[in-house]
C-alpha cells in the first residue's frame, strides 16, 4: 500500500489553554485534531494528577493534529507565539498516512 | 473566650473538618485514595447550585433590604483593595519577582466558595441566621482582583482579551452560582421545598465528601509546595487574618447581622485556588502556579477551615 509522509504536531498544554490552541487550528484550516486528556505527570514546574482536580488549573491536555509539510510552519508560528510561556511541549515528527487528501 | 474555645471544638470535631483531614492524611501517606476528575468536578457544581438556589430561596423569603446593594459594591471595593495589601507584604517580606507577587495578591483578594460554604455550615449548626444574599456578593468578589493583578504586574503581558473575560466573569461556578441563587429568588419557598430533598437533606454528606477531596488536592499542594519559603508560608497565615479584619470592619460598616458579618470577613479572609488561578496562567503566563496554588490550598484553605471560620464567628458574634 502506498503512503505519504506528513507531519504530526503533538501539543502538550496546561488545560486553561486548550480553547486558545483550537481556535489557532481552526483559523488555520486545519482539516482536523484530536484532544486527549492527560491522567499525570510531572515537568520542570512540578507535578500534576487529573484526579480530584476542580480547577482546570494543575490538568494538562493533548493536542494533536496531522498536516501537510508545506502547512507546517503556518500553524506553528501562531502556536508558538501562544504557548511558548505557557506550561508544555509541543513536538513535531514524520508520520506516514494512507489518504494524503484528508491533510 | 470559652465560647471560642467551645466553637473552635465543635468546629474541629465536625464531620467536615474530619474528613478534609482523611484527605489531607491519605495524601501524606501517598495513599491511592482518589475521587475521579468528573465526580469532584460534579459535586463542586451540585455545592454551588444548592447554596445559591438556597440563598436566592432565603432573599425571597426575608426580603432583599437595603443593605444588599451596599454589601455588593463593598464586597467589590474590598476584594480589588485586598491584592494591594497583599501584593506590598510580599514584595516587602519575600524576595519573590512582581509577577510570582501579583498572582499571589490576586488569589488572596478573590474568594474560595468552599471556605464561604464551610462557613454557612457552621453557622447553620450553631443556628446562627445570615442574609441569603451573601451568596451574591461571594461571586461579585471573584473577579476584581484578577484586573488588580493585571495592573500591579505591569509587565505581564499579555492582558485580558476578550476570550479571557469571558472565561473569567462567565466561569462555570459563578454562572451556576448565580443562575441558582436568581432561580432561588425567583420560585422562593416554594420552589425550595419542591426540592429540598435534593439540594438541602444530602448537602452535608456531599460537602463532607468534596472536603474528602479537598484535602486529599490540599495535602499533595503541600507535599509538592517545596517552592514555598518561610515569609510566603507566613503571608499564607497572616494575609487571612488582614483580610478578615477588613472584611469585619466592612461588615460592620454596613449593618451586616452577625451571621453577615461571619461570612463577608471569611470570604475576605480566604484565597481563591480555581477561578483566580485559571485566569493567571493565562493572563500573567509566568507567574508560577507552583507558588499560588500550593500557598492558597495547602497553607490557607486549612488554616482558615480549621482555625480561621470559628475565629471569624466568635468575633462576628462578640464585637457587633
Amino acid at each position: 500500500m502506498e503512503t505519504f509522509l506528513k507531519k504530526r504536531i503533538d501539543i502538550m498544554v496546561e488545560a486553561p489553554l486548550m480553547d486558545r490552541v483550537i481556535a489557532i487550528l481552526d483559523e488555520q484550516n486545519v482539516s482536523g485534531y484530536t484532544v486527549l486528556p492527560a491522567l499525570s505527570g510531572r515537568g520542570k514546574d512540578g507535578a500534576w494528577h487529573r484526579d480530584g482536580q476542580i480547577g482546570r488549573v494543575g490538568a494538562v491536555v493533548q493536542i494533536f493534529c496531522i498536516v501537510d509539510e508545506s502547512r507546517e510552519q503556518d500553524v506553528l508560528e501562531p502556536l508558538f507565539r501562544l504557548v511558548s510561556r505557557q506550561i508544555g511541549i509541543v513536538t513535531i515528527s514524520d508520520v506516514r498516512v494512507v489518504r494524503p487528501d484528508h491533510f | 473566650m470559652g465560647e471560642a474555645v467551645e466553637l473552635a471544638i465543635a468546629n474541629l470535631t465536625s464531620p467536615m473538618i474530619l474528613f478534609f483531614v482523611l484527605g489531607l492524611l491519605a495524601a501524606w501517606a501517598k495513599s491511592d485514595l482518589t475521587i475521579p476528575e468528573a465526580i469532584a468536578k460534579g459535586l463542586a457544581i451540585y455545592l454551588m447550585l444548592a447554596i445559591g438556589f438556597k440563598g436566592g430561596a432565603g432573599v425571597a423569603q426575608h426580603g432583599a433590604d437595603s443593605t444588599l446593594l451596599l454589601a455588593l459594591l463593598a464586597g467589590i471595593v474590598l476584594s480589588a483593595i485586598l491584592p494591594f495589601i497583599a501584593f506590598q507584604a510580599l514584595i516587602r517580606t519575600s524576595n519573590l519577582p512582581r509577577v510570582d507577587a501579583a498572582a499571589i495578591a490576586a488569589c488572596y483578594g478573590s474568594i474560595s466558595i468552599v471556605t464561604f460554604l464551610a462557613a454557612t455550615q457552621v453557622l447553620d449548626t450553631g443556628g446562627i441566621s445570615y442574609e441569603g444574599y451573601m451568596v451574591a456578593i461571594a461571586a461579585a468578589m471573584e473577579t476584581p482582583p484578577i484586573m488588580a493583578a493585571l495592573w500591579l504586574s505591569k509587565k505581564g503581558t499579555p492582558s485580558l482579551d476578550r476570550t479571557a473575560f469571558r472565561e473569567v466573569f462567565l466561569n462555570g461556578s459563578i454562572v451556576v452560582l448565580v443562575g441558582a441563587f436568581i432561580i432561588g429568588w425567583i420560585t422562593g419557598e416554594e420552589g425550595l421545598k419542591s426540592i429540598s430533598a435534593f439540594i438541602v437533606d444530602p448537602f452535608k454528606g456531599i460537602l463532607c465528601l468534596f472536603l474528602l477531596d479537598m484535602g486529599i488536592v490540599a495535602g499533595r499542594g503541600l507535599r509538592d509546595g517545596k517552592n514555598l519559603s518561610a515569609p510566603v508560608i507566613l503571608f499564607g497565615l497572616y494575609m487571612p487574618l488582614i483580610g478578615a479584619a477588613l472584611g469585619w470592619a466592612t461588615a460592620n460598616l454596613i449593618g451586616l447581622s452577625i451571621g453577615g458579618t461571619a461570612l463577608m470577613t471569611t470570604l475576605a479572609a480566604s484565597a481563591s485556588y480555581i477561578a483566580v488561578p485559571a485566569a493567571m496562567r493565562v493572563a500573567l503566563p509566568d507567574a508560577r502556579p507552583s507558588l499560588y496554588l500550593p500557598l492558597s490550598l495547602g497553607v490557607t484553605f486549612p488554616f482558615n477551615l480549621a482555625i480561621g471560620i470559628p475565629l471569624y464567628i466568635y468575633f462576628a458574634a462578640a464585637f457587633q
